[in-house]
């Protein structure tokens, strides 16, 4: 429900991720973070729930 | 529903007399046109002083809690239109008030009025406002009008599915034809058919006005936090500026904070001093909740809220 209202918000769900991952999967931590990471820099810098600090 | 004033006040006068309660938690007329005000009447002689009428759109669940519930056997009784009633359950099942506590004197509704789409309709300030049933007479300097009570009703009111309180001890009238309606959530469609950056400016907009008075949450029955996480400064979690991330972030998270426990009261609407429309947040999850968990807030004492719960079947599409 979160995810969902974050979308209806306008926020890219590309940006939010859920998964499960016991403590003992260290290595699908390894790729769900790699994933992520990935989609992201591919969507570049977002400016929604982003402060600017340079003001 | 105007005839429901006289059979709450004779139950007040019972229940004050007979010492079953401690005090009536009801309306009172304000101090200007089209205003009421919440009132804890705890003597027979105050009774008089209740009012029921188009525009008690305040939650009065939000006067009980579990800090001011009389310390003896006595019980408090709150005056509760359907909404209210529903945030009277959602406080119970939320352990924060014992069932047995609260005296419920359910009121039928047939809705509550938009004070600004009545001021919207005059030029200048409005100075008398009285209800005959389903119409009222709204006079202001230069104009008078008669409007039909239906034709400004609240938003929430107009889209409302429980008139009726769910659960209550006493009614003081016969119940109301509930509304079956076609598209509860046109207004929650209408947001979801834009595209994402449309939708992103339609919430920039929504809240650009936003004086961060946090009047919505403190009408709300659901914020009972003894610290607000807006309030808190250690960590803090959210800048208490006028920033657009900093009023952004507060919306969206007091909107989380009522997933699957609003019942679209419409008090947050009605105590904001900016007219920010604020339900256009909790809508959504208040649709997602029927849709995912056919959940409707504060029915039933009995049925545990779906984030509260887990059960095999909930939807778990979005774990990847």
């Amino acid at each position: 429900m979160m995810g969902n209202l974050l979308e209806h918000m306008g926020v890219d769900r590309d940006r939010l991720h859920f998964s499960w991952i016991s403590s003992a999967e260290a290595t699908k931590f390894v790729d769900v973070v790699k994933e992520i990471s990935d989609k992201v820099r591919a969507l570049g810098t977002t400016k929604k729930f982003a402060k600017d600090y340079t003001k | 529903m105007d005839t429901c004033i006289e059979k709450i006040k004779a139950i007040c006068t019972d229940l004050l007399a007979n010492g079953e309660v401690e005090k009536v938690i009801g309306f009172a007329g304000g101090s200007i046109p089209m205003a009421t005000r919440p009132i804890a009447v705890t003597s027979e002689a105050d009774v008089e002083k209740l009012v029921f009428n188009a525009f008690c759109g305040l939650n009065l669940a939000n006067y009980v809690s579990k800090n001011n519930l009389p310390k003896n056997g006595a019980k408090i009784a709150v005056v509760a239109k359907g909404c209210d009633a529903r945030n009277l359950v959602t406080h119970m099942v939320e352990n924060q008030v014992p069932r047995e506590k609260v005296f419920i004197i359910g009121v039928p509704c047939t809705g509550m009025v938009d004070k600004r789409m009545i001021a919207q309709r005059f030029e200048d300030e409005i100075t008398q406002c009285t209800q005959d049933g389903d119409t009222l007479t709204v006079t202001s300097a230069l104009q008078q009008e008669v409007i039909a009570k239906k034709d400004v009703l609240r938003h929430n009111c107009q889209y409302c599915t429980h008139r009726n309180p769910p659960v209550y001890d006493v009614m003081s009238g016969d119940p109301v034809e509930e509304q079956i309606l076609d598209q509860p959530f046109p207004d929650v469609d209408h947001i979801a058919s834009m595209d994402p950056e449309t939708r992103w400016d339609h919430f920039a907009e929504l809240t650009k006005n936003c004086i961060r008075c946090y009047a919505c949450r403190n009408a709300c029955p659901l914020c009972y936090c003894p610290t607000c996480f807006v309030d808190e400064s250690s960590p803090q979690w959210v800048g208490k500026g006028q920033d657009k991330t900093d009023i952004t972030t507060f919306h969206f998270l007091r909107a989380f904070h009522c997933a699957g426990r609003c019942t679209d009261c419409g008090a947050c609407v009605e105590a904001c001093p900016m007219g920010i429309n604020v339900r256009d947040f909790t809508r959504k999850l208040n649709k997602d909740a029927l849709d995912l968990f056919g959940w409707e807030a504060g029915m039933d004492l009995d049925r545990r809220p779906p984030l509260d719960v887990y059960s095999p079947d909930d939807p778990d599409d979005f774990i990847k």
